[in-house]
């Protein structure tokens, strides 16, 4: 069966993604011919030992970074063939973030951050506001809007950051380290909540992590290693069998 | 996000108001300096504003400024009067004469003849009786602020406690009698010595005895002559120097400015007050954007558009801007209101606020394109990195 099959369509699909930085000595590969397949309606996770690629990839998936070399579809669009503000555009309609910090802005409130995605896309700050309080009511943050982000705990700050990911109903999440700065229980509501508000037919998450503690919610895992997606494996490690295809005749060499 | 920016800008609460307080500090720091040292150039002529009627002045061809007498013969005026094309000319004392009060106190007195006549040149404001009083024997007008000050009588000859001087006071120039007749509101000097009004012939007799007394000629042209061309006249047939009113009143200022160090003085005072702004508001503003550099990258990678951030950024810095402009324009207005005009010079055109506000719209701009640099580098890839 394939992947694009098995649930919803294909919400990536990378062939021979390759990226680096800077020139001469200081020349780093960071992706040397990486290839993904992830479908809509599940959770995927990039795992790898540091510098082996992943938060280049997403960052290349969420159309935050270009790449060299390679082919890439999200959600039926290249972000690479869209030039400036329109693929900043397209992030705003299509991708949801969670960062690793949080990265919520301490000067408004937590409603206030949670309506920004609204915001940018032109909706009124009323309407925005509302549409945030409903969002967080779903987060279990209810009561909660007009309170300073520094005044919520970790876990608290983490449901905000995916109220305000979700709020735009974007079609893809892309998630950084969402427990990394969380302790191992409150990581584990977090990543109920992604879970169980985000597994939607129409709708992809990927997550990058370290954190095996949360491999369990991952109905696909992409490993990776020096630059490429090593093997595909489920939740209990069984291989998925979309290792590293087709590189040669993508014509991709070392 | 144009409320979001202000609430960034507002939350940040100790660098927002080390902000402001950094722009109105420089603020205050220009334009009160601005306006004390316009204040005090504004008194090396103020005699020459106070004295509208004329429209030329005469004086000797070295004299660098108002006060620089070089006194003229007293027939001087006979032969200005002899040009075809002026209306009147009038002859004018300026010096200092020694005063001596009712009480015996003795003080420097910059006393001003004026023409007996037509008593051109008089003050323009009278506070107690009247101009024409000068014509009285003895008769002489003081400025009010002199009364209060340097003219205080400490101890009156009829007893009782220290008084202003007052009218009918007698007081004793170079050893001559004069009788208070009148109190004035007269233009500040710049040195702030006391004036005394009183006629030129009186004031030549108060003066030691000297072939030149005569410190200025005034003069008008008669309708539709031309100034210039007639001072150009006066040039060629006496020899004396002649100005229409605004090239005088130039020519001392510029004495002021060029031969003095007040300039520098001030200048290095205003210039400091620019430091200071760029100093503290400019890197605390810039400051203020680099630590919500991470904000403004989640945003760019949630598809806020660059122009929108760099908006954003701008109407920070215009909000700090216009707040600090006003908390140090208003603290200089304060200051200028409260002080009384005769203790400090402090004058305040249109020209002090329009440069103050250039200076904090230059730290600002300065400081917020810094800040716009930086924003438009942002790669919003570097949410991902922690």
């Amino acid at each position: 069966m394939s992947i694009a099959a098995s649930r919803g369509g294909p919400a990536v699909l990378a062939r021979g993604v390759s990226k680096a930085f800077g020139s001469g000595d200081a020349r780093v590969i960071a992706l040397q011919g990486a290839d993904l397949e992830l479908p809509c309606g599940e959770v995927a996770m990039l795992v790898g030992p540091s510098g082996c690629g992943t938060t280049t990839l997403i960052s290349i998936i969420a159309g935050l970074l270009a790449r060299d070399q390679g082919q890439l579809e999200v959600l039926g669009t290249d972000p690479n063939a869209l030039r400036g503000d329109q693929r900043t555009l397209w992030r705003l309609r299509t991708v949801g973030f969670v960062f690793q910090q949080f990265n919520l802005i301490p000067q408004l409130s937590v409603a206030e951050n949670v309506a920004i995605p609204l915001v940018l896309a032109g909706v009124r700050r009323a309407q925005a506001l509302e549409r945030a309080s409903d969002m967080m009511a779903r987060v279990g943050l209810s009561g909660r809007e007009r309170s300073a982000p520094l005044k919520l705990s970790g876990g608290q700050q983490q449901r905000v950051a995916l109220a305000r990911a979700l709020v735009n109903e974007p079609r893809m999440l892309v998630c950084d380290e969402p427990t990394s700065a969380l302790d191992g229980a409150t990581g584990q509501s977090v990543m109920e909540l992604i879970v169980e508000t985000c597994r939607h037919p129409d709708r992809a998450v990927i997550i990058v992590t370290h954190d095996e503690r949360i491999f369990r919610f991952g109905d696909r895992i992409a490993h990776m290693d020096d630059g490429r997606v090593d093997r595909l494996t489920d939740r209990h490690g069984t291989a998925l069998g979309l290792g590293a295809p087709e590189r040669t005749a993508l014509g991709f060499a070392e | 996000m144009r409320l979001f920016a202000l609430k960034m800008l507002f939350g940040d609460a100790a660098k927002f108001y080390g902000i402001l307080l950094g722009l109105g500090f420089a603020t205050l720091l220009i334009s009160q300096q601005s306006s004390i040292f316009v204040g005090l150039m504004s008194r090396t002529f103020g005699f020459i504003t106070d004295t509208p009627q004329a429209d030329i002045w005469i004086a000797d061809p070295d004299q660098r400024y108002l006060d620089d007498n070089k006194a003229l013969r007293t027939t001087a005026v006979q032969r200005i009067r002899g040009i075809e094309g002026l209306d009147w000319a009038v002859p004018l004392f300026k010096g200092l004469i020694m005063v001596q009060l009712p009480d015996g106190q003795r003080q420097m007195s910059q006393v001003i003849g004026i023409d007996d006549a037509s008593l051109i040149a008089g003050p323009s404001r009278m506070l107690q009786g009247s101009l024409d009083d000068l014509r009285r024997s003895d008769g002489i007008i003081v400025d009010e602020r002199a009364c209060r000050r340097e003219f205080m009588v400490k101890r009156p000859p009829e007893g009782g406690a220290p008084r202003p001087l007052r009218v009918g006071d007698i007081l004793e120039l170079n050893e001559m009698r004069a009788e208070v007749v009148g109190i004035c509101k007269a233009t500040q000097t710049f040195q702030s010595q006391p004036v005394v009004y009183t006629t030129y012939n009186r004031a030549i007799q108060f003066a030691p005895p000297n072939r030149r007394l005569t410190s200025m000629i005034l003069a008008s042209p008669e309708p539709g002559q031309d100034i210039d061309r007639l001072c150009a006249t006066i040039r060629e047939r006496t020899g004396l120097a002649a100005f229409p009113t605004d090239d005088f009143r130039n020519k001392t200022l510029n004495y002021w400015m060029s031969e003095t160090g007040i300039p520098i003085n001030f200048g290095t005072s205003i210039i400091l007050g620019f430091v200071v702004g760029v100093a503290v508001a400019g890197q605390t503003f810039y400051n203020f954007t680099l630590d919500n550099l991470k904000y403004f990258g989640a945003m760019k990678a949630m598809g806020a558009t660059t122009p929108r951030l760099l908006g954003m950024v701008s109407l920070q810095a215009a909000t700090v801007a216009v707040l600090g402009f006003g908390l140090g324009i208003g603290v200089t207005s304060l200051f200028g209101l409260t002080i009384p005009g005769d203790r400090l010079a402090f004058r305040m055109t249109w020209h002090i606020p329009l440069i103050a506000a250039s200076a904090v719209v230059l730290i600002c701009v300065g400081s917020a394109a810094l800040g716009m640099y930086k924003v438009l580098r942002l790669d919003p890839a570097e949410v991902f990195k922690g």
